[in-house]
């Protein structure tokens, strides 16, 4: 029976301890490779997001620098935009932008900050604190196309019948004024969410001590509550004022799509991200495609800035 | 006169008290005016008819938005594939390496990310993927989406796991447990209720986004399931629709918003419900 010969051999303890070393020793060998690839897949996937936001840099620049080259500083001065005749002045939308920005700015101020004081201090818990806390968070989260049609169907005729009392020559309803206020709307949870975590962050002691001087509920709020949570409401409104810049579509259905510098608030006009919304696909030149790129990019830088500046504050308040 | 300026200050302070009180409260008017005006706008074009039918030429009655509905269920599927599996990992990576020059920049990578203007997403995947393809496809759409899924994906994964106690990773590193089943077998499960939470969040801000889908899918009436080809979407039939002068398409728009209103603000409750049950913090 020469097949069973080595059988015996191979059962001896020694034998088998040997081949299961071996298995073992095979078995932690893979396991370690697995564990380097498994290593390497995470440093590959953060190294992914940094690629990924360099890349976005590299597009957009590579992409406007047709019209970098072309058209220079005429491109931010220049208010006339002209297409059809080749001529780019931005101008106009960065107008566009930066008042529809700021007016909506100016007008959810007063009520992002009352709902940071009034979930902050005056009622940090509660049924109805809850409610307008989720309330709140729900603005944040209805898609921007919806508050876009909305604004046309329920803002604009309101807005175009104010006009009509106001004595307006073109009572339109769409326009600046109009693309303000469902921009104030809509950024109102950024400044109110952020501020109330930073009220509520404010001392006990630093409270009772401003009672214990004899100073008024709004007093207290006054002189010990908003000094103490400055930098944090205003980080909030910096974030605030990063959506409001970026935001596209329902800027883009309300505010009248015109390329014309506007001569009043209620005049219609357009954004940097209107713009490009509206001609992106249009854009059969390179020039032209070249031009809403750098908007883009002017668009990326502006918004990437304010929002570091804004985490940077909000990243020493929360470390200390 | 002393109690006179006490009174003037209590009176000052109650003052304030109620101003702020009905600035915080007329936040809520527009919140509601808005979901009350949709759902009455919408709720009395929505029947099966609508969710079964491609929409009608102009003049025809009827009509439904099946083609944007299967678009939106594709395109969000393609990018939550895409985005899912990286934005896990880089969260596991940030919430193993706290410190360390990658991470730093991982870091704010992703807060640069958070606060890109969709529009300029838009732009990207026209460059990236419509340009090299030759033409509008559901899966630069998709890549567009997925690039605005990654920072919250990677931003709940890093802060749930940062709040497990340190203890159970080391438990399972003194067992012998190599790296990666420590990971995937101890931390992901104890964890997952969060990354869940941030899935769920992600999913309910790139259904409603439109603006990246403007130069990418950019639309089609017609249904279609090709991944390669013009794709319709909830959001871009929307946006189309409303801005059409015509009524007929003005009532698939209504109806088209509500069904997104509902499904974004349904997400969003879950997850709060989610995150309320297992105590996640977002």
């Amino acid at each position: 029976m020469p097949t069973s010969l080595p059988a015996p051999a191979i059962s001896t303890p020694a034998v088998r301890d040997t081949v299961n070393i071996r298995r073992r020793i095979r078995r932690a060998f893979r396991q370690i490779r697995t564990e380097t690839v498994f290593k390497q897949a995470l440093v590959i996937s953060g190294l992914l997001l940094v690629i990924l936001v360099l890349g976005i840099l590299l597009t957009l620049i590579t992409q406007s620098v047709p019209s970098i080259r072309l058209l220079g500083f005429r491109f931010i001065w220049g208010s006339t935009w002209n297409p059809v005749k080749d001529v780019y002045g931005a101008f106009p939308f960065l107008l566009g932008t930066l008042l529809t920005s700021f007016l909506a700015l100016l007008i959810s101020i007063p009520f992002s900050m009352a709902i940071a004081i009034f979930l902050g201090d005056y009622y940090p818990t509660g049924w109805f604190a809850s409610l307008l806390k989720n309330a709140v968070e729900l603005i944040a989260a209805v898609p921007s196309v919806i508050y876009g049609f909305w604004g046309l169907a329920v803002l604009v005729p309101m807005v175009r019948g104010l006009e009509v009392r106001l004595g307006m020559q073109q009572p339109l309803g769409v326009g600046i004024f109009s693309a303000s206020l469902i921009l104030s709307i809509m950024i109102i949870p950024y400044a109110a969410s952020l501020g109330r975590s930073m009220i509520q962050m404010v001392p006990g002691h630093l409270k009772e001590a401003a009672y214990g001087l004899g100073a008024t509920r709004w007093e207290m709020i006054r002189h010990v509550v908003l000094p103490y949570t400055r930098s944090g409401l205003f980080a909030g409104i910096l974030l605030s004022l990063g959506r409001a810049l970026g935001e596209t579509m329902a800027v883009t259905m309300i505010i009248g799509n015109s390329s014309i510098l506007p001569k009043n608030l209620f005049a219609p006009g357009n954004t940097m991200a209107s713009v490009i919304a509206n001609e992106f696909t249009e854009a059969d030149k390179t020039v032209y495609l070249s031009a809403l790129i750098e908007l883009g990019l002017a668009l990326f830088l502006v918004t990437v800035v304010i929002n570091i500046i804004g985490k940077k504050i909000i990243d020493r308040l929360t470390n200390d | 006169m002393a109690v006179d300026n006490v009174r003037y200050r209590i009176g000052k302070s109650k003052g304030f008290r109620a101003l702020t009180f009905v600035f915080a409260i007329a936040c809520m008017v527009p919140l509601t005016a808005i979901l009350f005006f949709i759902i009455r706008a919408g709720i009395t074009r929505i029947n099966w008819h609508f969710l079964v039918n491609i929409p009608r030429p102009v003049g025809e009655k009827g009509g439904g938005i099946a083609n944007a509905l299967v678009g939106s269920v594709i395109i969000i599927a393609l990018a939550s594939v895409i985005a899912i599996p990286i934005g896990i990992l880089a969260g596991i990576y940030l919430s193993e390496n706290r410190t360390g020059r990658l991470a730093y920049w991982c870091r704010l990578a992703v807060d640069i990310l958070q606060g890109i203007p969709s529009i300029v997403i838009g732009i990207i995947a026209y460059f990236w993927l419509v340009k090299p393809l030759g033409g509008f496809s559901a899966l630069s759409g998709s890549a567009a989406l997925a690039i605005m899924m990654l920072p919250v994906i990677v931003r709940s994964t890093e802060e749930t796991l940062k709040m497990l106690p340190p203890s159970l990773k080391e438990a399972a590193f003194a067992l012998g447990m190599p790296f990666h089943r420590v990971v995937l077998k101890v931390i992901l499960p104890v964890g997952i209720s969060g990354i869940l939470s941030g899935i769920m969040l992600s999913i309910a801000r790139i259904t409603g986004e439109t603006a990246p889908l403007l130069f990418t899918a950019f639309g089609n009436p017609y249904l279609t399931a090709d991944i390669t080809a013009p794709m319709q979407s909830l959001p871009l039939l929307i946006f189309n629709y409303a801005t059409s002068p015509y009524n007929d398409w003005h009532d698939l728009a209504w109806g088209a918003s509500m069904i997104l209103l509902l499904w974004v603000l349904f997400l969003n409750i879950f997850t709060k419900l989610i995150s309320a049950k297992w105590k996640v913090q977002l």
